[in-house]
């Protein structure tokens, strides 16, 4: 960094640079350590959710609608998965006896495209036969696996906290520098139109904002929409505390030393003033992403989000809507799991870096 | 006030207009109504004008305090908007009157017994709380109410002929109450947290210390001193709570059928009846923009330091 005051070797010795002392700090904190280790599981999973998922998304089996979880069971030393067969009223089933095949690893089975580009059909683990399925978590209405779906629609929705925060926050950043930088009428008209997104109830604005577009989008289309409508509400909140803090920056004498050196304002705001928040926008970014998460999840609840039969957490929660789903196959619920761990192992981590930026503590 | 409200009038007016297709695309299907009549009817709703101009034709009616008719509910939007915008309402303000009685009460005790169980136990329950979606808990209450009965599961207040007044307000309260709780269990983990560092704050301050110096009892230090100076900052995160509420309101309405303002927007919004769902958005600011401007009045009232201009 050009910015950075030298630092002689002998002092380098005894002080540790603030990234240090906050990696320091933060491994103190048990709890966020924890979150943030679930998270690179979580995210680990995601991306490998074709190879870990024992189906693929789609694949149907509608013998086995609503099918309990079914896990394998211990036989000597093999795991085996029993087979069964709906009983003739509704969705019970029993076990057929004798009648089991051995689990195995690394099984062939669904093809599926590993990172999104690499083709390939194995899988974790199986029985490789689809008359003997392993549902960890039960079947939904058409027997599509809920575990593997779960691990499907975890892509998207781990995928839509990142990338929505990514784009809400480095707008959000430019915006609220500029309008703190320039001050005077920029500022007020800026400031104002954020007041006006944030004065709309968040899910109000969504739905205004989902119906600008139009019906019968791709599935990828949709990501992308899902993505720019809650980024389009996000990077406002960000731009008014940024420009707050510009407000300040911006009298500091190091932007006026940049400013005699005949620098560009845009290199001034992006390269002197916005590295200066990093501190309070990597605590407020983690902080954020859960209600990146919970907004996909309330889009494609509501279906106008993910359409089936692609999966996504949401889209799997509206199965339980139905009251009486919901009474007798209650592991259609399964998602809110999902959610609920992502989301507690976000505000972990969140509540952890915030504490261990905070300097003025120790 | 009333320039955010245009605003955010013109805002949704421009994305309604962005949509592909109004309320009568679906209705160009049906064999039996001739194209005539749709055009009548365009003409007559102003759908065939630009949107601009469909802005101000709508603008000036509600300026009469007239929401047009509802395509969609063959009805006055205006009798609709109200009925909902009034139900949300009673909604928002029992979750919230739940949500304080319970946050205040915990975060006290748990700033006040600091690192005791009750604190490490509820700062838990909060965590808890604010990392559970209102979908998860809206679908759980209504397994619950499936299960024993007690409440009905989801719906509005049934028709309320041949009953007493009583009876209906029973009826009314007896639906709501189970969404009230549900949104006001996803308030309570914000409102305790803010409690519980607000007292602490005070409780450091130095007047704290000079009234146990003067030898006043602890009860009468915390209640009687303290409490008072921490819950005005409490006012503040008031209309941040709100507009939480309000959105957390739309889910619930949604889950359990409770006849709300949200619930209308999405229904406005699958029946492609733009000016209902406009008229929704600007209803729900207007509550939130009200609901701050009397958290800035009561924050004025209780701090003598504030002005307002």
């Amino acid at each position: 960094m050009e910015t950075a005051e030298p630092i002689s070797i002998a002092e380098a010795k005894f002080t540790l640079s603030p990234g240090q002392l906050f990696w320091q700090r933060l491994k103190r904190r048990k709890i966020a350590v924890a979150g943030g280790v679930i998270l690179i599981f979580l995210y680990a999973v995601a991306l490998t959710a074709g190879f870990v998922a024992p189906f693929y998304y789609d694949h149907l089996n509608t013998d086995y609608s609503f099918h309990p979880p079914l896990w394998p069971r211990l036989s000597g030393f093999h795991l085996i998965v029993p087979r069964t067969e709906a009983q003739a009223d509704g969705f019970v089933y029993h076990e057929l006896p004798n009648d089991t095949k051995p689990l195995h690893f690394f099984v062939c089975g669904d093809k599926y495209k590993l990172f999104g580009f690499i083709p390939a059909s194995i899988h974790l683990f199986g029985t490789g036969d689809s008359n003997y399925p392993v549902y960890l978590l039960g079947a939904d209405q058409f027997g599509r696996d809920v575990f593997s779906r779960i691990l499907y629609g975890s892509q998207i929705s781990l995928s839509i906290g990142i990338i929505g925060i990514a784009l809400s926050f480095a707008f959000g950043m430019i915006i609220g520098g500029i309008s703190g930088y320039f001050a005077g009428s920029t500022d007020t008209v800026i400031m104002r139109l954020c007041e006006l997104i944030m004065s709309i109830p968040a899910l109000y604005l969504i739905i205004s904002l989902r119906a600008a577009f139009p019906p019968g989008m791709s599935s990828s289309e949709i990501y992308a929409m899902i993505v720019v409508i809650l980024s389009f509400i996000g990077w406002a909140s960000m731009a008014r505390v940024i420009r707050g803090m510009t407000l300040s920056l911006r009298e500091q004498q190091f932007v006026l030393a940049a400013r005699a050196l005949g620098q560009s304002h845009l290199k001034i705001i992006c390269r002197h003033i916005l590295p200066n928040t990093f501190s309070y926008v990597i605590v407020a970014a983690t902080l954020s992403v859960p209600y990146y998460i919970l907004g996909e999840v309330v889009l494609s609840f509501l279906g106008v989000g993910i359409q089936e039969p692609q999966a996504s957490w949401g889209n799997m929660l509206s199965a339980a809507e139905d009251v009486q789903y919901l009474q007798n196959y209650p592991w259609l619920l399964a998602p809110s799991a999902a959610i609920f761990v992502t989301v507690l192992a976000f505000n972990f981590l969140g509540d952890g870096l915030r504490d261990a930026a905070d300097t003025k503590s120790l | 006030m009333i320039p955010l409200l245009l605003g955010v009038s013109l805002l949704t007016f421009l994305l309604m207009s962005l949509a592909p297709g109004n309320y009568f695309t679906a209705l160009k299907q049906n064999p039996q109504v001739s194209p005539e009549t749709i055009a009548r009817l365009q003409a007559q709703f102003h759908l065939d004008k630009p949107w601009y101009l469909q802005y101000f034709y709508w603008l000036a009616n509600v300026l009469r305090g007239n929401f047009g008719y509802s395509m969609a509910y063959k009805i006055s939007a205006t009798s609709l908007i109200f009925s909902r915008l009034w139900n949300t309402f009673t909604l928002s303000l029992l979750a919230m009157v739940i949500a304080w009685t319970i946050a205040i009460p915990l975060g006290v005790s748990a700033a006040v017994k600091r690192d005791s169980w009750i604190d490490r136990g509820s700062s838990l329950i909060a965590f808890v709380g604010l990392s559970i979606s209102e979908i998860v808990l809206a679908l759980l209450a209504m397994w619950f109410a499936a299960v024993t009965g007690w409440f009905p599961i989801g719906g509005a207040p049934g028709p309320s002929f041949g009953l007493s007044a009583m009876q209906q307000f029973g009826d009314y309260l007896h639906h709501l109450i189970l969404p009230a709780l549900v949104l006001a269990a996803s308030d309570i983990a914000g409102i305790m947290r803010q409690m519980r560092s607000n007292l602490l704050d005070t409780l450091r301050a130095e007047y704290i210390t000079a009234a146990r110096a003067r030898g006043l009892g602890e009860g009468w230090v915390i209640y009687k001193h303290a409490l008072r100076n921490a819950i005005n900052p409490l006012l503040t995160i008031f209309g941040y709570s709100l507009a939480s509420l309000l959105s957390g309101a739309f889910i619930v309405e949604n889950i359990m059928a409770w006849p709300g303002l949200g619930r209308l927007t999405m229904e406005a919004f699958f029946a492609k009846d733009s000016y209902l769902v406009v008229d929704c958005v600007v209803m729900a600011t207007a509550l939130l923009v009200i609901g701050n401007f009397i958290a800035d009045l009561l924050l004025a009232w209780s701090d003598p330091r504030i002005r307002l201009e």
